[in-house]
This record gives structure tokens, sequence and C-alpha cells, in this order.
């Protein structure tokens, strides 16, 4: 046997993720014997803390699960718990739940584009430094951001944590005048999202094919958001209450977050999942706008995930759009809620990927036990998948620092919300 | 005003947290890039830099401390910096995670986890203050820009960063807000909430729920009091106080001594 060689670099965290985690390599003979993603963000326990918690709290506390994408885990939440007191909140909060999830999209996908992802693709450190050459560019992208950013605000008073939301609907209804105000600047930003969607095309994004099975929400339709069966790019067809029939979590040493396979296997949420069963549920002009890129979908190179999530952003401004300019003032903003003991299930898309939650309640609305399967957690076999495909096909022989950045931007592509699951990247090569 | 000789070094460290305080910064918009002309963010990880050692002027400081690892990151983070800022719920008070105080964490554990043996946790949660010397304290869950930029402005000038620790309660009415425990027989937490958020919670007709934790002279049992003598259920009130901020201690009180006796009870 030979003798394991262990090379520790010195690179303290990986950047530009949503949180911190680390990554060990196993090496011999050229071969990657052993990738592990280390998720050690701590644990906060958020399924026992809200165990005796009354149903009328939880939009406020499962927010604190993630200040990236809050409004997720409020939506999944609120679908499952008005699923098990036979709550109907009617057509006018359904439309606005829409609007308040493509907030959520046009803030998170926007921040990641910009802040996170494209500095890999035009070799800049960071976005700032970045900004020194395509100022317009980053300067679009934060336009994008803050255009989120003003719908989760109109709904939700302020984009970290929204208070707008409850079980049965919303708090308030926005005034009129203040729709109109943002519609107009929603409209005057689509040539901007258009724009987006050509730029990230033409980036130098590398030519990877992989196979991996894409999964997601699909709706009779719709682009799915809040609701929908869950979809397989294999045929799957499964209502959101039989998930635990093919997917199961699993503990792993090296990792705070659970470990999700489908069938015992990888499998891909996200953006890129989205966009490859649900191309046919997009609006004709975001479609169009998607086809002058030339870009094939379904695809399965992951670097394409930029792509897919700037045709969100563009989708998220047309539907958008689309409900403000039918905007009216409804009679009531919620659905009387009448609490009664069960169980029931949420599934929505989070900007990252598909969150399931089951819930379980008493006859008074008290929790009684939660279970939430956050996209991150989804993804982490995928990811470690594609690292170990994505270097024994360009090699491991690269210097540590070369081999580092490009295992980042492989994880980059899955826009890991560590938080939600996880902290970044002590890379470790063991090298035999 | 003379310009400083070079631009002030700032860091940006996340604890045990959702990320979403460091977002007051990353949801400037293009005002970010007008920050990074005046402060040089040598180590901000969501952002790009990654210097987690590097000496600065300020670090801004976002989570609670839960773990041995963070235990003795925040001792190095307190050395190696000039100022330091807590921002948010979670390093202010510890955050909506610290009511795992109140129970038995390593039940908790094996409940979420396959093999507890592979999480390792301290016995409490704490804010930051409980571990270092904390040079400013911003409050909210989550904070917002406003507070975090106009405290880096203050600090750049040299002054110290005017806090207010109204009652929000004050700021409704100078707002003109309809108040939603007279007008609306809500339990709303203003009377012992400070003020920071801009209202949002009464503007939308529904009760502030205390995320931006205690005011000064908050007297939170008076106001447990009332709210049990409008015919809330005891348990109920108890729950409004022991929630995002529910380890400060104007609002642990509230809960603490029935807790120390159902935790002396399940131990006996």
């Amino acid at each position: 046997m030979t003798e394991t060689r262990e090379m520790k670099m010195k690179v303290p965290v990986l950047a530009r993720v949503e949180g911190e985690g680390a990554l060990e390599l196993d090496v011999d003979g050229g071969r990657v014997t052993g990738v592990r993603l280390r998720i050690f963000e701590p644990p906060r326990f958020f399924e026992k803390l809200l165990e005796g918690r009354s149903y009328h709290e939880v939009p406020d506390i499962v927010a604190r699960i993630c200040g990236i994408c809050p409004v997720a885990y409020q939506m999944s939440a609120v679908h499952a718990l008005e699923s098990i007191f036979g709550t109907d909140p009617g057509p006018w909060v359904r439309e606005m739940r829409r609007l308040l999830y493509c907030g959520e999209w046009l803030e998170s996908q926007s921040l990641h584009i910009h802040l996170l992802a494209a500095p890999d693709f035009l070799g800049f450190p960071n976005a700032v430094a970045m900004a020194g050459q395509y100022r317009d560019e980053v300067r679009r992208g934060m336009e994008l951001q803050a255009l989120g950013n003003e719908i989760i605000r109109l709904l939700g008073g302020r984009s970290v944590h929204p208070v707008g939301v409850c079980v049965g609907g919303f708090y308030h209804a926005p005034g009129v005048a203040d729709v109109s105000r943002l519609r107009s600047r929603l409209h005057d930003a689509l040539p901007m999202a258009e724009e987006l969607v050509q730029w990230t095309a033409s980036l130098a994004l590398p030519h990877s094919a992989q196979a991996f099975t894409s999964v997601s929400l699909r709706h009779p339709g719709e682009y799915p958001l809040n609701e929908g069966a869950v979809a397989g790019s294999d045929g799957l067809h499964l209502p959101i209450d039989a998930y635990e029939e093919l997917f199961a979590e699993s503990h792993v040493a090296h990792s705070t977050a659970l470990y999700s396979h489908y069938r015992g296997r990888p499998y891909l949420v996200g953006p890129l999942a989205r966009l490859n069963l649900n191309l046919d549920r997009l609006p004709p002009q975001v479609r169009g706008n998607l086809e002058r890129t030339g870009v094939p979908f379904p695809s399965h190179n992951m670097y394409h995930s930029i792509v897919a999530r700037a045709v969100e952003i563009h989708y998220a401004l047309v539907e958008a759009m689309r409900i403000l300019d039918n905007y009216r003032l409804p009679e009531a903003t919620r659905a009387e809620v009448r609490p009664r003991a069960g169980v029931g299930f949420g599934c929505t898309e989070a900007p990252r990927g598909m969150l399931w939650q089951r819930w379980e309640t008493d006859a008074a609305g008290n929790i009684v036990s939660a279970r939430i399967v956050p996209p991150t957690s989804q993804n982490q076999a995928r990811i470690e998948e594609d690292l170990r495909q994505h270097l024994e096909a360009v090699g491991v022989d690269a210097p540590e620092e070369v081999l580092r950045q490009r295992c980042e931007t492989v994880v980059r592509n899955y826009d890991p919300c560590i938080s939600c699951a996880t902290h970044f990247l002590k890379l470790k090569v063991n090298r035999a | 005003m003379t310009q400083p000789q070079r631009k002030p070094r700032v860091a940006v460290h996340k604890f045990s947290s959702c990320d979403g305080c460091q977002l007051a910064l990353l949801n400037l918009g293009a005002t970010l890039l007008d920050v990074v002309e005046r402060v040089d963010f040598v180590h901000f990880v969501e952002m790009g830099p990654v210097d987690e050692e590097a000496e600065v002027d300020i670090a801004i400081v976002e989570g609670s401390i839960s773990t041995p690892e963070e235990a003795q990151r925040i001792r190095e983070v307190r050395a190696r910096s000039k100022y330091l800022i807590a921002i948010g719920a979670c390093a202010t008070s510890g955050g909506i995670q610290a009511l795992r105080n109140l129970n038995r964490a390593p039940e908790w554990t094996s409940a979420v986890y396959a093999s507890p043996e592979y999480i390792s946790i301290l016995d409490k949660v704490t804010p930051i203050s409980a571990n270092v010397r904390v040079d400013l304290e911003l409050w909210g869950c989550p904070v917002n820009a406003h507070q975090v930029l106009s405290a880096i402005r203050a600090l750049l000038f040299g002054v110290v960063p005017p806090q207010n620790h109204d009652k929000l309660c004050t700021e409704c009415k100078r707002l003109g807000v309809v108040c939603m425990m007279v007008a609306r027989d809500l339990p709303c937490m203003g009377p012992v909430t400070q003020t920071g958020c801009g209202v949002i919670c009464p503007r939308q007709g529904r009760d502030c729920y205390a995320c931006y934790g205690p005011a000064e002279n908050a007297n939170a049992p008076s106001l447990a009091r009332h709210l049990e003598a409008g015919g809330m259920d005891r348990a109920d009130v108890r729950r409004r106080f022991l929630s995002i901020n529910n380890a400060a201690p104007a609002f642990a009180v509230v809960g603490k001594n029935e807790d120390t006796e159902a935790a002396r009870d399940r131990d006996a």
C-alpha cells in the first residue's frame, strides 16, 4: 500500500457562497477516490424549537432559517398548514404569493449571478473588482436585485424576514398607488432582464456534460413557484405528500447538513433542473429571448445554471408585471383559519431549489412536529458527484490553487445556501 | 473633512446565523459600490474577500456563539480588531436559536441527527458580548442598512454612533400609526421593544413581535401581566417574549422561573 501524503492548503474559506464549508479530496494515481463536501454550519435546531409553537408564529420563525430565502420557508410552511386546516385563501392571496416569490427570485438570483458566480467566468476575485471593468453589468445586476427587494417590501415591509405573510394570507394589501409606482419601475427594467439573459449566454462557460436527474415541481399551467407535483427528468411524477416514499435523508460524519437521495441516487434541484423540466411553461416572450441565445435546453451542462438563473429573473419580472397589471384591492387579505389536528405537506421552489416540508399540528393548531428538507441538502450529494466527475475529466495534476479555484466554481453553480444547510472552504487534498 | 491616510479596513465575520444581517450590506445595490470606495473590506466571505486573520479597524460580527470553535474564533477576531460591532439579534441576544438553552440540546441533537456523535455544540447559545468586549451593538432581526451604514460612517468620523433605544410606541405615535394594542386589541410588543425597524408591523395592521429586542427600561413583567389580564393564556404570553430575542435578559425574566422549575423537574 502506498502511504497517504496529506497536503493542507492555506485557503481558509470558500468565498462567495452563503455560509462556510470545506472540501476534502482523496487522490490516488490521478484518480479521485474520495470527495467530501464538509458542511459544519452549527446546527440551530429549528425543527425542535418549532415544537409547541402556535401555527400563527410559524411564518416569522421559519423565515429565520435563511436570510436569503425567507419567503421560500414561509411559503412551504403556510401551504402545509393550510392543507391541514382546510383553509382556502382564494385567488387574490394565491396571486400575491406568486408576486412575493417573484421578488425573492429576482433578489436571490441577481445576487448569485453578479456577486457570487460571474466573477468566476470573467476572471475576477469578486464583484467589486469586476465592477472596475464591468461597471454597467454589475450595476444592472444590483438594480434587478433592488427591484426584487422592492417587491418583497411591498408585501412584507422589508426584504429580509418580511412580516406580511400569515397562515391564511397576508396581514395587509398594498395600496394601489404603491402598486402602480412599482409596476412602472418593473416595466422599465424589462430590457435589462432580456439583456442579462443574452449576457450570461455570452460568457465563456466551460463545456461539461454530465448525467444527472433533474427534479423540480411541475404545475399543469405555470412555471412552478408554490404549487405542483414533484417531477423528474426520468419521468417521475409524484404528489408532494408521497415525497418520502422515494426521497430519503441520511447523516454523514463530515457534515451538519443531511444528505438527500432519490431512489438512493444523487439528484439535482434548482434553476437548471426547473428550466430543464418546465421549458414549455415559460411565457412566449421569455422562451423566445432564451432561444435567441442559442444555448440548448434541456441542458446537462451544470455551467448553464447561470443562464437558467437569468431566465428565471426574466420570468420573475414578466410574471410580477402580469400580477401587478391585474392588481385589485381585495375584500379580505386573508381567509379565516380554523385550526385542527393533522399532518400536511408544503413544497415550493426556493431560488436554489425545491424546499419540502412536513408539519403535524394538534387540535389547537400547535406544532407537534416539523420536518424541513432544504434545497442545499438535496443538492449536496450531487455536488460531490459533480466534483468527482469534473476533476476526473480535467485531471488532478494541476497546482492546488488551480484545483481549488475549479472546485469552488463547480460548487458555486449550485448556489449552496450554507446557512440553510452549512462553513467553506478549506481544501484538503490527500494524495496517495 | 480631512481624508484618512488609508481606507479603514473592515472585516465581516459570520457565526451561528441565517446570513440575513450581512445582506444589509449585500442588498445595498449601487450604494455598495460607493461604500467600497470609502472602506476596504479585507474579509467578507460572502462578497469575496477572504483574509480571516487580517488586523482591522472595524469588525462587523453576525451570529451567536454556539460551538467550541466559535468561542475560540470570536476571541481571535476581537484580538485583531480595533472596534467590534455586533449586528443583529443572534449577535446581540443569542437569537432565536438560544431557545435551545431552555431545553435539553443533547436530546434535540439525537432527534434531528441520526448520528449525534458527529455534532459538537456548546451547552448554551450566547451573544457576542458574553464572550468578548463589544464596542457597539446594533439590534434587530435583521438589522437594516441604515443602522449599519450610519454606524460605519460615525466611526469613520471618529465619533460614537448615535443610539436610539426608544420604545416602538414612541415612533408609532410620531408617525400617526393606529395603535394595535388600544384600537385593535392585539398583543403588541411595541411597549417593550426598541425602535429601528420603521414600524413595519403596525403599519401592516399587525402587532409587533419584538424582533428588535428590548427597549431601554423595558418593563416586560408589567406588559406580561397586562396581556394576561386581557385574557391571554399564560403560555401564549410567555411565547411572545421567548421568541426572536428570548435570551435578552429583559425578556427572559418573563419565562425564566417556570423554565428553571420545569428543567429541575425533568432532571429530578
